[in-house]
């Protein structure tokens, strides 16, 4: 469906910079956010690479570990965990808008889902500390 | 009516500068700024120095308004780069300025801060954005529509926030993925579409699935939440486009687990 237009105008189109996303604070913050998501990929890859060298040999666990201990490898995973802690606190505050939860009809407040998030990792991180220490 | 652009211009308290966007599609080839002084008082909006200019300074200066109190939704500019009613954001605000008024980002410029929203005009109607029935209850033998459908406080509360859009097009300004992918349906469409879904009156939600959860429906969103920043009326396009996300998830997964006739 389209409206007929009375006179067809010379209309101006303003393109968009390939800087946009520096041009608001948050524009950037979101920009950061999708870019976390390589780093979550990369914690992914670590861990596996660890329980895979577990599994193999006590040597390829040394190996790994003096992998892990070379400087760029540390480098890369101080910047990855500073993201993945972005990924965290940016995706926890978005899902009381992505969630409509709803408790004996009322709507939950949004602090209050966003806390369940926190206790959740919480346990989470809890139980697995308990499983490789114990 | 106590601020009317133009009367008595010696009362106030020193003057704020305004750097506004002309465009002129006969002889211009690209939008440029003009600078424009007006009275700085504390009642004005960036809408009441505009009419000052155009009725005391500059009359070739084209802007749309009308209600002037944030309801009829077309005095939407970027003000100094956010997008902004004009007729809500207030000049002392901005003091000691200058303030940038330009028009509405990510749409074609027609003239001065006048944009051509017809890319939305045509979107709208694609969402349905009406109360679709599955059965005619409410007709009577002639095929005429006789009596009303009841909704109680509660299932009026599901849908209400989405339906206070005043299809502004802040949302639109504000969204950098509708900026760089005009096929993108934008908020405001979807949390219309989201308004009608929600509606106990409604059985449209399958009809308006099938054009959302194309590539130029939710699927497009990358979740920036700055359309619902910038809503002046706490529409909240963003979460009803994520709840949409949810939905087309969870259909999807139905559909693999469950033969066509169960769903
Ligand atoms: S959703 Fe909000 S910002 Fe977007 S058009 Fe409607 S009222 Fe304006
Ligand atoms: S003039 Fe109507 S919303 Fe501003």
């Amino acid at each position: 469906m389209s409206t007929p237009r009375a006179t067809e105008v010379r209309v101006y189109n303003r393109p968009m910079s390939t800087w946009w996303w520096t041009r608001r604070r948050t524009y950037f913050v979101f920009v950061m956010r999708e870019l976390s998501s390589i780093f979550v990929a990369w914690f992914v890859g670590f861990l596996l690479a660890f329980v895979y060298s577990v599994g193999r040999s006590e040597a390829a666990y040394q190996d790994f570990l003096d992998w892990a201990a070379t400087p760029w490898v540390v480098v890369i995973n101080v910047i990855a965990a500073a993201f993945l802690a972005l990924h965290v606190v940016t995706w926890f505050s978005l899902t009381p808008q992505a969630m409509d939860v709803r408790i004996g009809g009322q709507k939950a407040p949004a602090a209050a889902i966003i806390a369940s998030q926190y206790v959740g990792l919480a346990v989470v991180s809890a139980f697995v500390l308990w499983l490789v220490t114990r | 009516m106590p601020s009317n652009p133009g009367s008595n211009p010696g009362s106030n308290s020193g003057s704020i500068r305004l750097q506004v966007t002309r465009y002129r599609p006969e002889s211009d080839s690209e939008p440029r700024f003009q600078e424009y002084d007006v009275p700085l008082r504390k009642e004005w909006t960036v809408l009441d120095g505009l009419n000052h200019v155009k009725n005391e300074v500059d009359t070739t200066l084209s802007f749309r308004w009308s209600c002037r109190m944030g309801i009829c939704g077309s005095c939407g500019m970027n003000v100094n780069g956010d997008p902004k009613l004009t007729c809500a954001a207030f000049l002392d605000d901005y003091a000691p300025g200058p303030i940038r008024v330009e028009p509405l980002a990510n749409f074609p410029v027609v003239r001065d801060l006048v944009v051509d929203i017809n890319d939305f005009m045509e979107k709208l109607p694609r969402v349905k954005p009406w109360i679709i029935r599955d059965d005619d209850a409410l007709l009577d033998g002639d095929g005429e529509i006789d009596g009303e459908y009841l909704q109680t406080p509660e299932e009026l509360d599901a849908y209400k926030q989405f339906s206070m859009c005043i299809n502004c097009m802040l949302c639109y300004a504000a969204c950098p993925v509708y900026g760089l992918d005009p096929e993108f349906m934008g908020p405001a469409a979807i949390a219309l579409a989201e308004r009608y879904d929600l509606d106990s009156r409604d059985h449209g939600a399958r009809e308006r699935l099938d054009v959302l959860i194309e590539h130029e429906g939710v699927w497009g969103c990358t979740f920036v939440g700055e359309c619902t920043r910038v809503c002046p009326n706490h529409v909240d396009p963003a979460g009803a486009i994520q709840r949409y996300k949810v939905k087309a998830a969870k259909e999807n997964v139905m559909a693999f687990l469950l033969p066509r006739g169960a769903r």
